[in-house]
């Protein structure tokens, strides 16, 4: 997998696939990233489970956190790192543990090492990308605010896609 | 794994940021001529405000119709986002608005439009920013001016307005890199069909849509582009970007939205506080406009041309400042940043000097006299007497707009017309 330029297939086949994301480092404060993410890919109806151990036990956005990864009630499809380069390794080897299908690390976020374990154990990976823009980029949403989408059709755009 | 498909310029000029209307099926981009857009429930209006979804507000935020020409010009330069705004000055505006603040200064090329002259170095004084002009050719002032602690960006124009000046924008490019700063490139004369100064380094595109892109004379508006490439965190120079937002809640700008983060800032803070949004009218035109862009451009430069040898040829002419003729000192860099096609705005210095220009002017009959660039009728000035009038002689003399310089912007009529036109005015000279 080339992790400098991916397709367009590569990310909407993931985000087709995907349903309930484990989201690593999840903040309760509403002006951090992580948070702007979350509210979005649950309007988009994904189930998102936060995962942070500074507030375990709270809730953020409906949802109770989780301390890690290990701790979800549940299975996820892919884990969502809002951590550094360096801390997104052993969040990558706790996601391949719980058998989580893909690994996404955030914007800036990028460790190869940790990428090489995930995809010999079968999972998919994406690194220094943000779900939300990919998303809004693949349903041209982001052409709303300006941004250069990629996407060129003579086809109607299915509305709330 | 298949790539992402990769479309020419010509397809993008037309498909590019539009798509047949979701609810209609209307396959021209409707003119949402609308201020304003119904939230669906409170929480959705929640998290519009706080720009954690997608979505319309209120049209000097963003608007359907204009978010079209945003992504048409910004895929027509290569680049990741675009902000349209109600003219090119106030592209000019927002885009520094977003990096400056008072007591910070950028470096600009003295070769610019007249107005741009104006508004940097006497209009921009009164938000407490300086603007260093220097002569973009000597290297070694690029580099003084910009190791200035103050210094924010790097500004030139590609292809400069009137003088016909190419700017050497690979260079430019690295100098500003060097000083950890943007090189902005108001593209504005060349279009995107003939430059894409992207593709050399630069950072930020600036557009008077109201020329080329738009293409006929009727719609005003302005673009500011963004490349996305800039690590607006490598120094602490950008805090608008990387600190927290003081205009937004706190909201840390480049660390929430990556390569969007100065597209987001235009229209989040630059367009809501300053406010100077494109109406949804001229956007349409804008957009109808670039539809046509690469074969109106191929024409252009074509009269261009014709029109630039038979001035070269006449008795009455001193001198041709057009980039396309054998000789002129710029040819190299047009073949090398333009294609060989050196626009379609360009100078004539006329014997005679101020009154000899002035009484050519009037005594044209085809052309038209006014103060615009990129219009398919074909148009002339007398810079020093109108579009350069409030700079000192020194100025106007640097910038390429001494007193006998005449300025023409060839339209797209026949050029033998524009040359008989030419010929009858210089008789009377």
């Amino acid at each position: 997998m080339n992790h400098d330029a991916y397709s367009n297939d590569y990310i909407r086949d993931i985000l087709a696939q995907v349903k309930t994301i484990a989201m690593a480092g999840a903040s309760p404060n509403w002006n951090r990233p992580s948070y702007f993410v979350m509210k979005y890919l649950q309007s988009k109806g994904y189930r998102v489970l936060p995962v942070n151990p500074g507030v375990a036990g709270q809730e953020i956005l409906g949802e109770t956190v989780y301390g890690r990864l290990q701790d979800l009630p549940e299975p996820v499809d892919m884990v969502d790192i809002f951590r550094n380069s360096e801390a997104a390794g052993a969040v990558t080897d706790d996601a391949i543990v719980i058998g989580a299908k893909v690994v996404w690390m955030q914007l800036t976020v990028r460790n190869d090492a940790a990428a090489a374990r995930a995809e010999a154990a079968g999972l998919k990976v994406v690194m220094n990308r943000c779900p939300k823009i990919e998303y809004a980029s693949l349903c041209g949403e982001i052409g709303w605010s300006g941004v250069n989408s990629g996407i060129i059709s003579a086809k109607r755009r299915k509305l709330g896609a | 794994m298949s790539q992402n498909a990769f479309y020419g310029f010509e397809t993008l000029a037309i498909h590019a940021g539009a798509a047949p209307d979701p609810a209609t099926g209307a396959r021209a981009t409707p003119i949402y001529q609308t201020t304003s857009y119904v939230f669906d429930s409170a929480d959705e209006a929640a998290s519009l405000f706080n720009l954690q979804t997608y979505g319309y507000i209120y049209s000097r935020l963003g608007n359907p119709t204009v978010a079209v020409l945003e992504e048409r010009v910004a895929a027509l330069e290569g680049g990741r986002g675009a902000i349209a705004t109600a003219s090119g000055h106030a592209a000019q505006l927002l885009a520094l608005f977003t990096l400056m603040a008072p007591g910070a200064s950028f470096v600009a090329s003295n070769k610019l439009y007249g107005g741009s002259v104006t508004q940097f170095s006497r209009t921009f004084k009164k938000f407490g920013w300086d603007c260093d002009m220097v002569d973009a050719e000597d290297l070694d002032a690029v580099r003084e001016a910009l190791a200035k602690p103050t210094t924010k960006a790097l500004f030139c124009e590609s292809l400069a307005n009137p003088g016909g000046v190419i700017s050497d924008l690979e260079t430019l490019a690295s100098l500003a890199h060097g000083a950890g700063v943007p090189l902005i490139v108001d593209n504005t004369m060349a279009s995107p069909y003939l430059c894409r100064p992207f593709e050399w380094g630069a950072d930020i595109v600036i557009h008077s849509t109201t020329k080329f892109i738009s293409g006929h004379g009727t719609a005003m508006g302005g673009m500011v582009v963004d490349s996305g490439k800039f690590d607006w965190a490598q120094n602490d120079k950008f805090p608008s970007l990387t600190k927290p937002e003081p205009a937004y809640h706190g909201l840390v700008f480049y660390e929430t939205f990556g390569d969007l983060a100065l597209t987001v800032h235009g229209h989040a803070v630059g367009l809501r506080d300053l406010g100077p949004a494109m109406a949804p009218m001229n956007a349409f035109l804008a957009i109808s406009g670039a539809e046509t862009l690469p074969i109106r451009m191929e024409r252009h430069v074509e009269n261009a041309a014709k029109v630039a040898a038979f001035l070269n040829a006449h008795p009455k002419v001193a001198w041709v400042s057009y980039a396309g003729l054998d000789g002129n000192p710029y040819k190299a860099r047009a073949e090398k940043y333009l294609g060989g096609k050196a626009g379609s705005v360009f100078t004539f210095g006329v014997k005679g000097g101020y009154a000899a220009g002035l009484k050519l002017v009037e005594a044209c009959d085809l052309f038209s006299h006014l103060a615009n660039i990129g219009d398919t009728k074909s148009l002339i000035l007398h810079p020093a007497s109108t579009t350069h009038r409030q700079l000192t002689e020194a100025q106007a003399t640097a910038a390429g707009a001494g007193p006998d310089v005449i300025r023409l912007s060839i339209g797209l009529e026949t050029a033998a017309d524009l040359i008989r036109d030419l010929e009858q005015a210089m008789a009377g000279l």
